[in-house]
């Protein structure tokens, strides 16, 4: 299992000096590079981004608290989003979700006992004509993220065995480069 | 003479295991002469993953295929189009393709979408051509004249919008490019952006000469990172082959454009909290006027569109605006590309000029509900979307005939619902989305949608009649006072749901037959 690197105001310095000279227009993608890397906003990355970028504090908070990608505190290894939007609703979301709390312990918005997954909702990621959907997500994810639709029967076990954890390494991926290495 | 396989890389079909049908492929080559291209989706989404073999007498399409169906699949053939239980013949052939007017998406699921070569080769750039002898004011009277209206929703005038700015004087103006594509039921910015790319950035370049802007922004939501991978490569690639940068096809026009992603708030896909976003603030709703057209990005003349509305572009230059107006009907005019969703038989995207009945669309298109169950109701238009009965089917999709039933079209999803839906649940999940998602700047959206909560969870507990006037008065409330479509908008799911399904909020009768 590999994990994001710990914040350190160095490496944290090196991503928001290499991307503030573009002024306030970068704050957005320098949040983003920041939780990319290490998982997290951490809380002191936010007056190094508002001396960088000459905003308040109040105006960095402002927007790191606005966006729900956002997170001062590191996630679950694993975090597997469900779809709550209402074409993933027609098909059966309700169902899915409850199933997975069953077999997980962990409802919307929970995480397991044990920290390593969290299961949270999430609003439509486009994939409503194969409803219902999920999106599994994580540096403890084969590839850091899976996506899965047509959930029921097999495919949701198998969905639900790789959100714990479980899944045994499959022979039809294993050693297999991603997907747009094959195409070439 | 080597065989080329077509394998998507379409995030649905992705989701169905799409990779792992290319990687099964991939084995069971050896020894055979076989290329594996990834395409975008052809959008036959009950289909997928299906793969298509070029043979001499044209494509064979095989679906739904899963990765332990591939040995079975080379055994019979599948490298010169062999028979199988799989096999679906002609991909154009299938009544679902062949029945659709493929304007803008006629080369999504069949080109590369890594390579700009592909695109040429299947009639792209030719739009960007006719434009560069057109020059600017021929663009635009020619986007005027083609009819098109905004795709995202709104459904304003794209060449009256171009016209506006590109009238305007800045030393600097921008395209913004919405595909902050929130709604449930829609897919077809993302659909695009993965299969056919380029459609997209040659759109933006036109939009560019057309009004004067050298720079472009695509703002992207961050649920679709696998739309994210396929444009940024296709910027890169679009860069090399001359489609964007210095003199955009050998003119005298710069043009480029930069992806910024969003980090998951519903109300960026509204244009004014799209901008504020970009500019690096909360993605909080401004006050119109000034229009982004005058007053923009950065302060600067702005033509916002959104992806479908650009992507349309390209074939109006190259085919001429008259034989994009033909089809449509009223003042909705060219084909829309509707998305069927949910509990849907035949989910997938069907481009066709506008005019066809819902009823068509939800049945005969769709094939009725996937868990075989009588449909009862049909959301239009995203989660701001009306609910329409099985007693509305016979409207005709238009802008201007959804808007007199009380609905909207928005950006062209269909959502399908079967018998055991609770439409009172989903007036409370409206409220509820709308209350989560509100950017909270006005009052009405933030206080009216957390309100609208709890006066149908009210109605829920048998004070339906008592509940009724105030949650109507409350709509009334937030689809006037409300700065934006999410507080405004949200109304329509919910007085859709109270107006046709009233049974469900405890209420015997229609208001207007108990009057």
């Amino acid at each position: 299992m590999n994990d994001f690197p710990s914040w350190t105001p160095e490496a944290g310095a090196l991503i928001i000096d290499d991307m503030a000279a573009a002024g306030r227009t970068a704050l957005l993608p320098i949040l983003h590079e920041i939780q990319a890397t290490f998982g997290h906003v951490p809380r002191a990355a936010l007056p190094m981004i508002a001396e960088a970028l000459n905003i308040s504090r109040a105006d960095v908070h402002g927007a790191v608290s606005f966006y729900h990608d956002f997170h001062e505190a590191p996630l679950p290894p694993r975090v597997l989003k469900l779809c709550r939007a209402e074409a993933c609703q027609a098909a059966g979301a309700g169902a899915v979700a409850d199933e997975v709390a069953r077999r997980t312990g962990a409802g919307l918005g929970e995480t397991t006992a044990d920290g390593q997954l969290a299961v949270a909702p999430v609003y439509c990621l486009g994939l409503c004509a194969t409803a219902p959907a999920a999106m599994l997500e994580g540096p403890a994810v084969a590839g850091g993220r899976r996506l899965a639709a047509k959930l029921s029967g097999a495919r949701l076990d198998r969905l639900i065995d790789a959100a714990m954890g479980l899944e045994p390494p499959s022979p039809a991926s294993a050693g297999v480069a991603p997907a747009a290495e094959v195409a070439r | 003479m080597t065989v080329r396989i077509y394998v998507p890389a379409d995030a649905a079909a992705v989701a169905l295991g799409a990779d792992d049908v290319a990687a099964a492929i991939g084995r069971h080559a050896a020894g055979h002469a076989v290329e594996i291209i990834r395409t975008g989706s052809r959008g036959l989404f009950w289909l997928e993953p299906m793969i298509e073999v070029a043979t001499p007498a044209g494509r064979i399409a095989y679906g739904p295929v899963a990765s332990e169906d591939v040995a079975g699949l080379v055994a019979a053939g599948l490298f010169h189009g062999g028979g199988h239980p799989l096999r679906l013949g002609a991909p154009e052939a299938i009544p679902f393709l062949a029945r659709q007017t493929r304007l803008t998406f006629g080369r999504c699921g069949v080109v590369d979408p890594a390579s700009a070569a592909d695109y040429r080769a299947h009639g792209g750039g030719a739009g960007l051509e006719r434009a560069l002898e057109l020059g600017p004011e021929g663009i635009v009277e020619a986007v005027v004249q083609s009819g098109l209206r905004g795709r995202g929703g709104a459904g304003f005038p794209t060449g009256i919008k171009w016209r506006t700015v590109a009238a305007a004087h800045a030393p600097q103006k921008y395209i913004v490019c919405n595909a902050d594509e929130g709604d449930s039921g829609t897919y077809a910015d993302r659909m695009i952006m993965e299969g056919d790319p380029f459609v997209l950035i040659e759109g933006m370049a036109i939009a560019g000469i057309a009004v004067g802007a050298s720079r472009g922004y695509v703002y992207l939501r961050s649920e679709y990172p696998h739309a994210a991978v396929a444009f940024r490569r296709a910027l890169e690639t679009a860069r090399r082959d001359g489609l964007l940068g210095t003199r955009i096809g050998g003119s005298v026009h710069d043009f480029d454009i930069e992806l910024r992603m969003g980090a998951g708030a519903y109300v960026c896909g509204e244009e004014t909290a799209l901008l504020d976003s970009i500019e690096g603030k909360r993605g909080q709703v401004r006050a119109k006027p000034p229009l982004p057209a005058h007053h923009g990005l950065f302060g600067r003349p702005t033509v916002i569109n959104n992806v479908i509305s650009l992507a349309s572009v390209p074939f109006i230059l190259a085919e001429g605006p008259e034989t994009y107006r033909d089809f449509g009907m009223g003042r909705s005019r060219g084909t829309m590309p509707i998305q069927l969703a949910g509990n849907v038989r035949f989910g997938g995207l069907f481009e066709t000029g506008f005019g066809m009945t819902l009823g068509e669309l939800v049945d005969d298109i769709g094939g009725g509900t996937a868990s075989g169950r009588p449909v009862r109701a049909v959301q239009v238009g995203g989660p701001l979307g009306a609910y329409f009965p099985r007693a509305l089917f016979d409207t005709p999709f238009d802008y201007e005939a959804f808007a007199a039933a009380g609905g909207l079209i928005g950006h062209g999803g269909v959502v399908v619902f079967d018998d055991t839906v609770d439409l009172r649940a989903q007036a409370r999940f409206a409220m509820e989305f709308c209350a989560i998602e509100s950017c909270g700047k006005c009052t009405p959206c933030r206080i009216g949608s957390t309100r609208g909560v709890e006066v149908i969870d009210r109605m829920g507990a048998g004070d339906g009649p008592a509940q009724e006037t105030l949650l109507r008065d409350l709509c009334e409330t937030m689809k006037f006072g409300s700065l934006c479509a999410l507080g405004g908008f949200a109304p329509y799911p919910v007085l859709s749901a109270l107006d046709h399904f009233p049974e469900d909020f405890g209420l015997k009768t229609p208001l207007a037959v108990a009057e």
